[in-house]
């Protein structure tokens, strides 16, 4: 029982970073149509740049709280991964538009391998540890077997950026011009254009938005994990795919959903089967629920247009 | 944005006469800052190790450099767009109208020559080789670059038949490139079996696997096609990792039995190829030997496709790829087409495999990563998807292209001694993907060859050719 509620608390926490990364894949698939191969990799660049700020920030400015450290690379990564989703778009996605159906797959693979490897060249191979930030646990009861249920202030961090910035662009997307903007080319582009609606700038603040909400997962990776390395885009970028189609493709809240299911689901596997397995468990998710629903949980069904 | 597209194929720039530069140098300045922005602080701090510490070392001059250059060639792509919105203003006599239709004989008049010059290039090889460097040993270097080039050339005309015929763009090649390596592998190492044996029974096995694996993703399409596909060559990976009892693990199926010569090991005593035919024994005879095997298997991939072209199902692949409801309304039976083109495309992949892995000796999953399906796949999108020598002419640049660059010393006094081109190779590798799909979407080779003909035979411009959804 212990065990349990210990794992649902890290599978949540788990689940939060990875519906902030599906919410870039499932807008950018709504909104273009594509599936942005390089999001994980954009996510995995946000991770390098929190580790070099938040370093800046303590040995070279010497700031000491941890808590005004990490809201400052929080706003600093979120500025400067967007500038990177925008160019990414801008060069690589943007000239492709009205080319072969799988001309932008291919492209963003392209995006995927330079990012990592450019990381690799720029950063170093090996892995990257931070000074531990956040250490501080609450016990929230005592099992009788001397095993402790820790819900950890980084978790609690975790969840409560993730929830508040959910809200935000949550906000952002269903209330404010852009967002009906951007549901608007979702489901017409065409039409949007002729309606003035700038369709390219429109796409271009889906990509920042998404490279933001990455960058968020980013810090919060680097938070709960302590330690990132140039290849860890690939797989929490597949996972977070993973989520996206399970909540439902174009469903922003279905992302999240997704999210914190692989999150429980990776957790628990671990927890209860084998450690060594839970990739493939992830992987088989993703195929399984795009043979046999590919709508997603929370998704409309594709309609085929001939 | 007002900034004039990168490929300027997007929009037509207002025809200007003359070259604003003032324009041009504000719009440079910006680009130089927008990278200042990227690298910041990706490249502008280094972080280092030392024991448990980790500490940053800035490397400011790193970031001016690279922002100068992002300036100067803006602006020279700046006065390059101005020229040709020039010359395009002045109307020229012999552009009546678009010139999107390719000179009938243009493509055919290059692959005539092309084609027997590559084969007896290919053919010679070892030869050349030898009489240029000089020596059997001397070769061995540039032979097996050779073997490297071929096998690369063979996965891509493989995986040509899944992606470039039938339009099934899979991201999971390599899982059946790992199914004949480690068929290869524990069949010869459990049950003694020999090499020859074995090719055939890796091809089938792998053909096997491809339909397996490809027939739970027959409804899907495009995107999520490539993604399932993905998430296969990722499994099959990572059993082979974790299925330690099997596959040995991470550490791999080492001492794999050699190929012989049709029975004739290549040993030095009594009974081996050597002294069979009167020779003095060499290590390079295998390598030799292996290079040529290798060339016959790529031959004999390319043979089978273009034969499987003119017949039914080849024509049904190309439909399939053109639009598959069209195909279905016709008729088609869109599953035995599509399971064929993945049973195919993989048993090519498991010879290619079983051939990988009696040349190393050696197989391990480090070498069936997802890497390697995107570089088999960036040969055939380079290639020209559907283009037979467009794959071979991408399998060398792609390939043998690095071997150059690693090469070449004089790189190492311009950016010091500690310059390793090895470690751009991929960085390079990825930003041509991007940039091929940016100007050339069809790949060198955009040429497609119709397989049937009324009267006359043309090409077609792949520029001409639309892909419906499917």
């Amino acid at each position: 029982m212990e065990i349990f509620v210990q794992q649902l608390i890290n599978g949540l926490t788990l689940g939060s970073i990875y519906g902030l990364i599906a919410i870039g894949y499932t807008m950018v698939f709504g909104i273009i149509g594509m599936v942005n191969f390089a999001h994980g990799d954009v996510f995995m660049l946000s991770a390098f740049i929190s580790l070099i700020f938040f370093l800046l920030l303590t040995t070279w400015l010497g700031i000491s709280s941890v808590a005004l450290a990490l809201l400052i690379v929080l706003v600093v990564a979120m500025a400067l991964t967007s500038l990177w989703g925008w160019a990414i778009e801008r060069i690589a996605y943007r000239p492709l538009r009205g080319s072969f159906r799988l001309a932008p797959l291919i492209s963003a693979i392209g995006v995927s391998i330079f990012l990592s490897n450019f990381v690799q060249v720029a950063q170093g191979a090996r892995n990257k540890p931070t000074p531990p930030m956040v250490q501080d646990v609450i016990v929230l009861f005592q099992g009788e077997s001397g095993y402790n249920v820790a819900l950890s202030y980084k978790q609690i961090i975790i969840m409560v950026v993730t929830a508040v910035l959910l809200t935000i662009f949550w906000y952002l997307v269903q209330k404010t011009s852009l967002g009906r903007a951007q549901r608007a080319c979702e489901q017409d582009r065409k039409m949007a254009a002729l309606l003035g609606i700038n369709v390219d700038r429109t796409i271009s603040l889906t990509f920042v938005i998404g490279a933001a909400l990455a960058s968020v997962a980013g810090t919060m990776y680097l938070l709960y994990y302590g330690v990132v390395s140039f290849n860890d885009g690939f797989v929490p970028g597949v996972k977070a795919f993973t989520a996206a189609v399970l909540g439902g493709i174009g469903s922003l809240p279905g992302a999240v959903l997704g999210g914190l299911i692989i999150g429980l689901i990776e957790v628990f596997w671990s927890a209860y089967f084998s450690i060594e397995y839970k990739d493939v468990a992830a992987f088989s998710i993703l195929a399984i629920v795009l043979i046999f629903m590919p709508s997603g949980i929370l998704g409309r069904p594709e309609v085929e247009k001939v | 944005m007002n900034a004039p597209s990168i490929t300027s194929t997007a929009q037509t720039p207002a025809v200007t006469r003359r070259f604003d530069l003032r324009a041009a140098l504000k719009d440079s300045f910006r680009s130089a800052l927008i990278m200042l922005g990227l690298s910041i602080p990706i490249l502008a701090f280094r972080t280092d190790q030392s024991g448990g510490d980790i500490f940053l070392t800035p490397r400011w001059g790193l970031v001016a450099i690279i922002c100068a250059i992002v300036f100067g060639l803006r602006l020279l792509l700046h006065a390059f767009t101005a020229s040709k919105a020039y010359r395009q203003a002045t109307p020229s006599s012999h552009q009546a109208t678009e010139p999107v239709h390719a000179e009938p004989s243009a493509y055919q008049h290059v692959s005539k020559f092309a084609i027997p010059f590559f084969l007896g290039v290919a053919l010679a090889f070892p030869l050349l080789v030898y009489l240029i460097q000089g020596g059997l040993n001397e070769s061995r270097y540039w032979v097996d670059l050779g073997i490297l080039i071929l096998t690369y050339v063979m996965l891509g005309w493989g995986l040509n038949i899944v992606v470039g015929l039938a339009g099934l763009l899979d991201l999971g090649y390599v899982a059946f490139y790992a199914v004949g390596a480690y068929s290869y592998a524990l069949l010869s190492t459990t049950f003694g079996l020999s090499f020859w044996i074995c090719l055939p029974l890796a091809g089938i096995l792998a053909a096997f696997w491809g339909m397996i694996l490809g027939f739970p993703v027959l409804r899907l399409r495009g995107d999520y096609l490539a993604i399932v596909t993905l998430a296969f060559g990722e499994i099959v990976r990572l059993v082979l990792i974790n299925w330690v009892d099997l596959t040995n693990g991470g550490a791999g199926i080492s001492s794999i039995p050699r190929a012989s010569f049709f029975g004739l090991p290549f040993t030095a005593g009594e009974g081996g190829f050597a002294a069979t035919f009167g020779l003095e024994f060499n290590g390079m005879h295998r390598i030799i030997f292996l290079y040529y095997l290798i060339l016959v298997l790529a031959l004999l991939t390319n043979f089978v496709t273009m034969r499987l072209r003119r017949l039914p199902i080849g024509r049904a692949w190309e439909a399939l790829r053109e639009d598959e409801i069209a195909c279905r309304s016709l008729g088609i039976n869109t599953t035995n087409t599509k399971l064929t083109a993945f049973a195919i495309g993989a048993m090519f992949g498991g010879f290619a495999g079983s051939f990988f892995a009696v040349r190393q000796g050696f197989v391990s999953p480090e070498s069936f990563n997802f890497l390697e399906s995107a570089i088999i796949l960036a040969i055939v999108v380079l290639g020209g998807m559907g283009s037979q020598i467009g794959v071979a002419i991408a399998a060398i640049v792609l390939v043998g292209g690095p071997e150059i660059l690693r090469n070449l010393t004089f790189l190492q006094a311009i950016f010091g001694t500690g310059f390793d081109p090895n470690e751009y190779r991929l960085l390079l590798f990825g930003a041509g993907m991007v940039a091929m799909m940016v100007w050339r979407p069809r790949g060198l080779i955009s040429e497609r060859e119709p397989s049937v003909i009324l009267k006359e035979r043309k090409a077609i411009s792949g520029s001409l050719v639309k892909e419906g959804h499917g």
